[in-house]
């Protein structure tokens, strides 16, 4: 389904992203684990096309999306991206958040949307959230809100930017709760994270960055029980 | 376990400090405020020309007869604020939008927008109301169109929508990078973005600066007295020759004031309150 070939990204001087390839399958969850900087975000942020990469190719769906030129914004609602701070906008309730996109993009009216959306947020326990304002929720329900945002416009792959890093460790488990949820129904989808436990238990494939290389790839086990590289060794010894 | 925790009603001692500390200061502000008031009360008077200044500006035989009149020529002022205010809203949110278009073909907007705000931030008010006011009614434009209320007006409307031109832009450049982030990569157009996510924000952000043009406005009204209408400034001068006295001035003064200081208060509690949000 997504298929990175010798992904090169530079900000300045500073060359970010050094010959990526990856390779994720529909109905798949991979998790990218890796220090601060090593490349992570930026890679997601690659894909969803918010910072376009200098060279190679991105092949989604039979076309190179990487491709200079082309008209991102087909890609996008087709790719759907959640951010490690929300990123909610701040003078729309949930609801009006969650609609925005189908109504602008797809042509569906409030009222044509209404009935799914209140189902998605039954679905993630935030039925009595649904016409709150984003101050008014708890971190973890404004991040559950932005999975359901992005959910809404039926992408065919979901990214997740480091999501629960940026929440109380009390609030981190209801939105694993949600990930749990979308992988139960085969939602293709790559995470960044630093959430170990979460990635051994439920990733297809894990892959570690190092400076922007993807230095080790495998199952959980390989990668947690028995890694190759001495590097995945420390820094797994860092972490868990 | 102190004693607030026990009984709620009870101050502590750090509220029973501050108290304290308040009803001195409070006291000792009221003291030298006296002082000082009691101070201008005695000494002004003492002036040598305060006599003839005391007849020539606080006149109440002549404030009375001319305020009625002055509060009539005022209705002038509002009716040209009012339809001056709502043009520059839109011309300036026009200009601020032009000066961020991106696509080339749109690019004599752009420029279109930086000379605007250049050329009309950079004249004096009074410059640009003489030019235009007597300049196009100089064309020999047939009525209605020869109207220094037209034209003075369209001079105030140039350049106020420049400053809020800049105003909105600032607007637009406070909000976090991330929220064009967000829109886009659900794939909303750049348009969109703009319309639905940057602006609404930028927009209330905004609303006290914009606050205090509109009361800059208010009191630029008077500046059309120059090419003609005969508004409340305009009409001070009248009875000022009339009766040979300067309290007409006063008075259009003190009705400025009665307007101008509560839209000043509001656009500082608008300031609060978004200060206060944004902590």
């Amino acid at each position: 389904m997504l298929s990175l070939r010798n992904i090169q990204k530079s900000f300045g001087d500073h060359h970010v992203l050094r010959g990526i390839d990856l390779e994720v399958a529909k109905g798949e969850m991979v998790c990218l684990i890796g220090a601060s900087g090593s490349g992570k975000s930026t890679l997601l942020r690659a894909v969803n096309l918010l910072d376009p990469v200098d060279d190679g190719e991105i092949w989604f769906d039979g076309v190179d999306i990487a491709e200079p030129g082309l008209d991102p914004q087909p890609i996008r609602q087709r790719i759907g991206l959640v951010f490690q701070s929300f990123n909610l906008f701040p003078h729309m309730s949930a609801a009006e958040n969650v609609m925005l996109a189908p109504r602008r993009v797809k042509g569906l009216s409030r009222a044509a949307q209404r009935g799914r959306v209140e189902e998605l947020f039954d679905r993630f326990g935030l039925g009595h959230r649904i016409d709150h304002y984003p101050d008014q929720l708890s971190g973890g329900q404004q991040q559950r809100v932005a999975i359901i945002r992005a959910l809404a416009m039926q992408p065919d792959i979901l990214l997740f930017d480091e999501i629960t890093s940026a929440l109380d460790p009390e609030l981190v488990a209801e939105v694993l709760d949600v990930l749990r949820s979308l992988r139960a129904e085969g939602m293709t989808m790559i995470l960044a994270t630093h959430e170990m436990g979460f990635a051994r238990e439920l990733a297809d494939k894990v892959c570690f960055l190092e400076s922007g290389r993807i230095l080790e790839e495998g199952t959980p086990a390989q990668i947690f029980d028995a890694p190759r590289e001495e590097r995945t060794r420390q820094f797994l010894s860092q972490v868990l | 376990m102190t004693k607030a925790d026990e009984n709620p009603a009870m101050p502590g001692r750090r509220a029973q400090y501050e108290a304290a500390l308040r009803r001195r200061s409070m006291w000792v502000a009221g003291v030298s405020t006296s002082l000082v008031f009691l101070a201008i009360l005695v000494l002004v008077p003492l002036a040598p020309g305060w006599e003839a200044v005391k007849k020539s500006f606080f006149n109440w035989g002549v404030f009375s007869k001319t305020f009625p009149g002055l509060l009539d020529a005022f209705l002038l002022d509002i009716a040209i604020f009012a339809w001056c205010a709502p043009l520059i809203a839109l011309l300036g949110l026009f200009v601020a939008i032009c000066r961020d278009i991106q696509k080339p073909a749109l690019y004599p907007l752009r420029l279109f927008a930086t000379v605007y705000t250049d050329v009309f931030r950079g004249l004096p008010v009074i410059l640009v109301i003489y030019l235009v006011g007597f300049g196009i009614p100089g064309l020999g434009l047939p009525r209605p169109w020869n109207s220094p209320y037209i034209w003075g007006s369209l001079a105030l409307i140039l350049v106020y929508a420049a400053y809020v031109a800049e105003v909105i832009r600032s607007g637009i450049g406070s909000i976090h990078k991330s929220q064009s982030s967000a829109a886009l990569s659900l794939g909303l157009s750049n348009a969109d973005t703009m319309r639905y996510v940057i602006l609404p924000q930028a927009l209330r952000n905004v609303l006290p600066a914009n606050m205090n043009l509109v009361v800059a406005l208010q009191k630029d009204v008077a500046l059309l007295s120059f090419v003609g209408p005969v508004e409340i400034f305009r009409q001070a001068g009248v009875y000022k020759s009339l009766y040979a006295n300067f309290t007409p001035y006063v008075g259009a003064a003190i009705i400025f004031l009665a307007i101008t200081i509560p839209m000043t208060r509001f656009a500082d509690h608008l300031m609060n309150k978004r200060r206060k949000q944004e902590q």
